[in-house]
C-alpha cells in the first residue's frame, strides 16, 4: 500500500517479523515499517477476530497492537525500530504466561 | 402537588432496586429515588461477586436467602446478569491461613451451615490450575460466582419499573419528613408521600439516618478495582485469599478483575475517587506471585465505587429503632451486592408482613444504642 | 535510550510536546521554573509537526513552510533548561497534580505544582460501513507515516472527508510521487451559505490564500468530487473497494487504501480522567475543556493548551502553550514572570492566530450522516459494537455512555473510547431526543493508557502497604 520516497536516505534496520527479515529504516516506527513491507501484517481482534490493520498511527486507536521482543499488546505505531528487533503479528487473544 | 404511594425507597443501588422490585412484587406501588442513576456508585461499579463464601456469621442467613435467588435471576428481572456460578475459593497461602480455614470451617458446621467446605491442595489445583504451587489448600463455597454488577442492579430497576414502580432518577430525595403517619420526600418539584420510606442510599445513607435522629458510626469508602485486557479463558472459580486483600475474576469475554478491598479516596460532594496507585501496585504484586502467568496482562481501566462502611463490618438492615414505617438498608461494607436481592426480599416481607423467616436479628440499628429502661 | 524523571517534583510539568507544549516548556523554563516535558512520541513535534527533527523529507517545499515552524519551537525548547522525556506515556493524573509516567517500560511518580496539558487532538470518528477493514486509515496516520518514514501510497488509492488537512495531505503525497486515484469531499453543499458570515475574518486569515493555492494543486492532478453524501468501504478482510453517492450517482471504485478525514476533535481523555469539567461545543461537535483565558480548567493547577483546550490550529496553540506558561510563572515566580512577553501582546497574537476559525469550523462542520451512523455499522472498534446494538441498548433502557456499558461494553477496550466516545454521545442524543451534554460522555479511568501489571506491581511500596484480612 506504501511505498519508500526515493530520497529517503535513513541507514537501513532489519526487523523479524514471524521470524522473516524484513527492512526497515532508521527512526521507522515499528507500524509503520509493517505497512512498508510487503507482509501480511494484519491482526486479528480477541473479540471477533475480525482482520485489522493500524488506523490512526498516533497512539489512539490501537488497531497497530502487536507483539515485539515477546510482549504482547504494544502499540506498534508508538516504538521505533531497533536492528534484529523480533515482531509477532496478534491472532486473536493473545496467550499470556507464554 | 403531593403524590401518594405506598413506599418511598431512597437509593437506586442493587439494594433499593431489589426493594422496589420486591414491593411491587407484593401489591405495592413504590417510588424508588436515585440521585444519579441507578447502578451509579458502588452497586454498578463494585467486582461482581456472588459470595457466600468468608462472611460475617450474623449476615449469613441473608446470603443464603439471596443466593436461592441468584440460582433464579433470570425468573426474577428477565435478565441473566451474567450471574455464573463457578463457585468462589478462598485460597491459603500456609498452613498457619490453613489452619484458620479449617477452625473457620468447623465453627459454620457448628452452627449449622455447611456452604464453605475446606480443601486440599490436590483440590485447590484442580478448581484453580494455575494458582501458586505453594499454597496448601483453602475453602470452596461451590455455589457461589459472580455477575455483572451494573447490568445486575441495571435489569433489576427495569423490572421494577415494569412492575410498576415510579422511577425519579437524576433528581436526589430532599426534605425528608414524617407527617400525620406519612412520610413525605421531595424530588425536584414533585413530593411524594407514603406510610413507608426505605433508606437504602449507599454511601448516602448514614447522613439520611443521622438525620431522622439514629446517627451510625459509618464511613465512606471506596474500594478500588481493576481490570485487564482480555485474555485467554484460565480460570473459572472466582478467588479470594485468606491473608492479604485481593479478590481475582475471569469474565467469559476474558477479561480478568482484580480487586480486594485497597481503598481510593472518595470525593463523595463530587461523585469523584482519586485512586491510589501504590495500593494498585500491591494488589498487582499479589496477583503475580499468585498467578504467575499474569505477568504480561495488561490493565486497560481502574476505578472505585463509593460506598458506606460500618464500623463493625456488617450492614444496617432492618426497622428503624425510632419511627414507624422507616427502615433501613445501607452500610453494607464493601460485601452487599450478593446479598442485594435476597435483602430486597426480606425488606419486603418486613414491611408488609411486619416479619421475616430469615434470621436478620444481629442487623439492626439498635445494636449502636445501649438499651434503655 | 529514554530515561526516567531526574526529579520526583516539579514546578511545572508539561504532557506533550506539539506547537503548544513546546512552546510551554520553553517558557516556563525561560522563566526559571523547573519543567518536566513529558512525551508520547519518538520526538518533539507532536501531530503537526511530527518528525520535526528527524524527518527524512528534507526539501522544504515538499512538507511546506508551515511544517518547519516546529524547527524554530524545537530549538527554543533545547536552548531553555527544560528536562524533555520522549517515549514518556502519562497514565495518570490526578486532582492532587500526581503524574504516573511509563518511561522504557517502568513507571515513575512526579507531583507538579502546575500542570500543563498540551495533549491535542485526535481525528474525528469516521464510522461509515467498512471503517475497520484493513486498508481504512485516517488521512492523519497517512500524513504522520509520510513525515516520519517518507512513506506514500503506490496503491489505488481514495482520500474522503474534508478539511484543510485532507488537502494538504494531498499535495504532500503528490509531491512526494505517491498516488491518489480519487477524492471525494463530503462538505456540505449548505456549508458554504452557512459559513458565509464568517468569510471576511477568513479572507484576512493566512489559511486562505494557503488554501486556495494547495486545493489548485491538488485538483490539477486528481479527480475530485465534490458533494458527497454516502460513503461506504467494502471488502472481505481487506478494502477492495469505496463506494459513494454524489449528486443523487451511486459509484463504486476499487481501492486498495482509503484516507478518512473530517476534521479533529480535543484529546480529553487525561483531562477527564483528572476530572476537568468539559461541555459539548455545538460549533465544533466535540467536548471541549472549560477554561479561563488563561488556559486554567476547573481542577486547581490544571491548565489545558493547544487544540486539546478547543480547536484552534498549530499556530494558536503555540501562543495558548505560552499563556499558559505565563500563567504557571505569575503564580510560581512573579519575578520572572514578569520578563517574559507581556499577556496584552500574547492575546493580541491569539486573536490574529484565531481569524477564520469560525469559517472553518462551520464551512467543515461534518454532515450528520457521516457522525451518526446506522445499522451495521460499527460504532466502537474496539468491542465491535455496531450502532444498531446501542439503539437496542437504548431501547432497553440505556440512557447515556456510562450506562451503555453495563449493555455493550461500548468504549471498554483499550481505546476507551477515543474512536466511538463521540459518536455514541451523538447518536444516543439522537435516540432519545436530548442535546449531547444532556447525554454526557463515559467517565474516563487512568491509566489512560494500557499497562502492563508487572509494570504496576514494580512501583514503589507505600507505606501502609499493610496486610488485611480479606474482604472481597
Amino acid at each position: 500500500m506504501f511505498k519508500r520516497f526515493e530520497q529517503d536516505k535513513r541507514p537501513p534496520v532489519q526487523i523479524f517479523v514471524d521470524g522473516i527479515a524484513v527492512a526497515a529504516r532508521q527512526g521507522d516506527t515499528v507500524s509503520a515499517a509493517l505497512l512498508a513491507s510487503s507482509c501480511d501484517v494484519r491482526r486479528s481482534t480477541a473479540v471477533s477476530g475480525a482482520l485489522r490493520l493500524p488506523y490512526c498511527m498516533m497512539g489512539v486507536c490501537f488497531d497497530c497492537l502487536v507483539t515485539i521482543d515477546g510482549v504482547g499488546n504494544r502499540q506498534g505505531c508508538l516504538v521505533p525500530v531497533t536492528e534484529g528487533m523480533q515482531i509477532e503479528i496478534q491472532k486473536g487473544k493473545r496467550e499470556i504466561g507464554k | 402537588m403531593t403524590k401518594n404511594v405506598d413506599a418511598i425507597v431512597v437509593g437506586g443501588g442493587i439494594h433499593g432496586c431489589s426493594t422496589a422490585l420486591h414491593l411491587c412484587l407484593a401489591g405495592l406501588k413504590p417510588v424508588l429515588i436515585e440521585k444519579d442513576y441507578a447502578g451509579r456508585h458502588a452497586s454498578g461499579v463494585n467486582a461482581g461477586g456472588v459470595r457466600q463464601l468468608a462472611r460475617h456469621i450474623p449476615e449469613i442467613p441473608l446470603s443464603i436467602r439471596s443466593m436461592g435467588i441468584w440460582e433464579k435471576i433470570s425468573d426474577l428481572v428477565d435478565d441473566d446478569c451474567s450471574f455464573e456460578n463457578y463457585g468462589q475459593v478462598l485460597v491459603a497461602e500456609n498452613e498457619e491461613e490453613l489452619a484458620v480455614c479449617r477452625a473457620r470451617v468447623a465453627e459454620l458446621n457448628t452452627l449449622g451451615f455447611t456452604h464453605e467446605e475446606l480443601i486440599d491442595a490436590t483440590e485447590l489445583r484442580r478448581l484453580v490450575p494455575a494458582v501458586a504451587e505453594t499454597c496448601p489448600g483453602g475453602v470452596v463455597s461451590r455455589r457461589d460466582g459472580a455477575a455483572n454488577p451494573a447490568q445486575t442492579t441495571t435489569a433489576f430497576r427495569r423490572k421494577a419499573e415494569q412492575l410498576g414502580a415510579i422511577v425519579r432518577e437524576g433528581v436526589a430525595a430532599s426534605n425528608i419528613r414524617q407527617s400525620e403517619g406519612l412520610w413525605h420526600v421531595d424530588v425536584g418539584a414533585e413530593s411524594f408521600a407514603a406510610p413507608v420510606l426505605v433508606n437504602a442510599a449507599g454511601a448516602w445513607a448514614g447522613t439520611i439516618a443521622a438525620t431522622l435522629g439514629e446517627p451510625v458510626p459509618v464511613e465512606t469508602v471506596a474500594p478500588m478495582l481493576m481490570i485487564t485486557s482480555r485474555v485467554p479463558h484460565f480460570i473459572d472459580p472466582v478467588v479470594i485469599l485468606r491473608g492479604r486483600k485481593l479478590s481475582f475474576k475471569q469474565f467469559k469475554n476474558g477479561t480478568v478483575l482484580i480487586g480486594g478491598g485497597h481503598l481510593a479516596t472518595p470525593y463523595q460532594d463530587r461523585n469523584e475517587t482519586v485512586l491510589d496507585w501504590k495500593s494498585l501496585a500491591t494488589s498487582a504484586r499479589t496477583v503475580f506471585e499468585l498467578f504467575p502467568v499474569m505477568r504480561d496482562a495488561t490493565i486497560v481501566r481502574a476505578w472505585a465505587g463509593i460506598e458506606a462502611k460500618m464500623k463493625d463490618d456488617i450492614p444496617v438492615f432492618g426497622p428503624s429503632s425510632r419511627h414507624k414505617g422507616l427502615y433501613h438498608q445501607f452500610g453494607f461494607s464493601l460485601h452487599g451486592f450478593q446479598l442485594g436481592p435476597g435483602a430486597g426480599a426480606v425488606m419486603a416481607e418486613l414491611i408488609v408482613n411486619g416479619g421475616t423467616q430469615t434470621r436478620i436479628g444481629d442487623l439492626g440499628i439498635d445494636r449502636f444504642y445501649s438499651p434503655t429502661l | 535510550m529514554t530515561v526516567a524523571p531526574k526529579r520526583e517534583d516539579y514546578d511545572v510539568v508539561v504532557i506533550g510536546a506539539g506547537p503548544a507544549g513546546l512552546a510551554a516548556a520553553a517558557t516556563s523554563a525561560e522563566a526559571g521554573l523547573s519543567t518536566l516535558l513529558l512525551d508520547e512520541n519518538i520526538g518533539p513535534g507532536g501531530q503537526v509537526f511530527r518528525a520535526i527533527a528527524s524527518t527524512p523529507v528534507t526539501e522544504r517545499n515538499q512538507l511546506g513552510a508551515d511544517y518547519w515552524v516546529g524547527a524554530d519551537l524545537v530549538q527554543a525548547l533545547r536552548a531553555s533548561n527544560a528536562e524533555v522525556i520522549h517515549r514518556a506515556t502519562v497514565w495518570s493524573l490526578d486532582r492532587n497534580l500526581e503524574i504516573a509516567v511509563s518511561v522504557g517500560g517502568a513507571s515513575a511518580f512526579v507531583k507538579a505544582k502546575r500542570v500543563i496539558l498540551a495533549t491535542g487532538a485526535l481525528e474525528r470518528p469516521f464510522p461509515i460501513p467498512g471503517w475497520t477493514l484493513p486498508g481504512v486509515m485516517t488521512a492523519g496516520a497517512a500524513q504522520t507515516m509520510l513525515k516520519s518514514s517518507a512513506l506514500v501510497p503506490d496503491r489505488r488509492t481514495v482520500i474522503a472527508g474534508q478539511g484543510p488537512l485532507l488537502w494538504l495531505l494531498a499535495a504532500q503525497i503528490l509531491r512526494l510521487g505517491g498516488r491518489i486515484d480519487r477524492i471525494l469531499d463530503t462538505t456540505e453543499r449548505g456549508n458554504y451559505f452557512a459559513a458565509l458570515p464568517h468569510a471576511f475574518a477568513f479572507l484576512a486569515s493566512p489559511y486562505f490564500r494557503k488554501g486556495l493555492s494547495m486545493m489548485r494543486e491538488v485538483k490539477a492532478k486528481v479527480q475530485v468530487v465534490s458533494g458527497v453524501t454516502e460513503l461506504a468501504a467494502s471488502g472481505d478482510g481487506q478494502l477492495a473497494g469505496v463506494s459513494y453517492v454524489a449528486g443523487g450517482k451511486r459509484e463504486t471504485i476499487p481501492a486498495d487504501l482509503l484516507l478518512l478525514h473530517q476534521g479533529v476533535v480535543p484529546n480529553v481523555n487525561l483531562a477527564m480522567a483528572a476530572g476537568v469539567d468539559h461541555r459539548w461545543d455545538d460549533l465544533q461537535l466535540c467536548w471541549s475543556p472549560v477554561l479561563d483565558a488563561s488556559g486554567n480548567s476547573s481542577v486547581a493547577g490544571i491548565a489545558i493548551a493547544g487544540d486539546g483546550a478547543g480547536i484552534g490550529g498549530a499556530s494558536a496553540a503555540v501562543v495558548r502553550g505560552r499563556i499558559a506558561a505565563r500563567a504557571a510563572a505569575e503564580a510560581l515566580a512573579p519575578a520572572a514572570a514578569a520578563k517574559l512577553p507581556a499577556l496584552a501582546t500574547l492575546r493580541s497574537d491569539l486573536a490574529k492566530a484565531e481569524r477564520g476559525r469560525t469559517f472553518l469550523d462551520t464551512l467543515f462542520r461534518p454532515a450528520p450522516q457521516f457522525r451518526i451512523p446506522a445499522g451495521d455499522t460499527i460504532v466502537c472498534r474496539c468491542e465491535e459494537v455496531t450502532a444498531k446494538d446501542i439503539l437496542d441498548a437504548v431501547a432497553i433502557g440505556a440512557t447515556g455512555p456510562n450506562q451503555l456499558k453495563a449493555y455493550r461494553r461500548t468504549g471498554m477496550g483499550p481505546c476507551q473510547g477515543r474512536l466511538c466516545g463521540l459518536t455514541v454521545t451523538e447518536l444516543m442524543a439522537q435516540a432519545r431526543a436530548k442535546t449531547p451534554q444532556e447525554i454526557g460522555y463515559y467517565r474516563l479511568r487512568a491509566p489512560v493508557k494500557p499497562i502492563t501489571l508487572a509494570e504496576l506491581a514494580a512501583v514503589p511500596k507505600s507505606e501502609d502497604d499493610i496486610k488485611a484480612v480479606v474482604r472481597g
